[in-house]
């Protein structure tokens, strides 16, 4: 299994998500920004948090647009596997890969801190391990974390179960507690939390592994 | 020809940045003040002569780049 993680200046979470996928059994490898094609072979795109040049205009507007973004949108198209995480979520919200958009945090602050995470639905390569409604913590660290989209977008992301992590104690005021979300063919997940640093043996929590194990799993059954 | 481009939260979109501001100048005494709302100016210099292809090629800078439909609106106009 092999997964390419898109490194863009001001990148920050890229080498803690290559250790991860390393962790969990995948190979993993970097990709500048700059590339204009993917390499070949590749069964995932990762999309790391940070703060892509710098959070320049609006989180990830300008990583929405960098050379190697039309490979990415291509690679989705073909239905290609993808996750963004923290500054990854916002980019693929940006590209349009995802509905919706994040904003600055109702509270004002940057947020670092463990969070309640339900789990919404295990129908999806990232959650299928989990147990449905299953509590985990994962660690936030964020300061634009609030999910927000048009009624119509919400209900039909509720309706069909795409509003995949939601928080138990809204940190931030994204709409109906929402964490993370799937793309219509499940096939792209974008979430704020961020399940790379609750994964590997030196990590005090672990339970972000899942999400990485459930993503090989769903590879290995095919 | 020099272009600005105004970028506002949508109206129905809490601005928290706004807030903090109308916070911040009730404190100071301006009691006066009922909302704020905080946008951005961009102001660009564009190569070219007719005002109306400048400023559709600047709504096309818009839509692609500068603003995010679903959380802005935003006003380009000649200056």
């Amino acid at each position: 299994m092999r997964v390419g993680v898109i490194v863009f200046p001001g990148s920050n979470c890229d080498r803690d998500l290559n250790t991860g996928f390393g962790d969990t059994n995948f190979t993993s490898e970097f990709i500048w920004h700059k590339n204009e094609e993917l390499p070949a072979g590749l069964d995932v795109i990762a999309i790391p948090g940070g703060f892509s040049f710098g959070d320049y205009l609006r989180c990830g507007a300008i990583a929405a647009n960098s050379p190697i973004t039309s490979a990415v949108i291509k690679f989705a198209k073909k239905g290609g596997y993808i996750i963004g995480i923290c500054n990854g979520f916002q980019i693929l919200c940006e590209t349009g890969l995802l509905p919706g958009a994040l904003v600055r945090n109702v509270g004002m602050k940057f947020i670092c801190r463990q969070e309640e995470i339900s789990v919404e639905s295990t129908n999806s390569p990232f959650t299928k391990k989990f147990k449905l409604a299953q509590k985990i913590f994962l660690p936030i660290a964020h300061h634009d974390g609030n999910y927000i989209a048009n009624q119509e977008t919400i209900s039909e992301l509720e309706s069909e179960e795409r509003a995949v992590f939601k928080y138990k104690n809204n940190p931030n005021g994204s709409v109906n507690n929402i964490a993370g979300i799937l793309s219509k063919n499940r096939r792209i997940l974008g979430m704020m939390p961020h399940p790379e640093r609750a994964v590997s043996d030196f990590h005090t929590n672990q339970q972000g592994r899942i999400i990485f194990e459930s993503l090989f799993e769903s590879f290995s059954t095919y | 020809m020099k272009v600005r481009v105004h970028i506002m939260p949508k109206t129905d979109l809490l601005d928290p940045q706004g807030e903090a501001i109308n916070t911040a100048l009730m404190n100071l005494g301006f009691s006066e003040v009922l909302n704020v709302r905080q946008g951005k100016v961009i102001d660009l210099e564009i190569a070219e002569g007719d005002k109306e292809l400048a400023i559709s090629r600047v709504n096309a800078m818009c839509k692609k780049l500068l603003a995010n439909s679903i959380i802005e609106n935003y006003n380009v106009d000649l200056i």
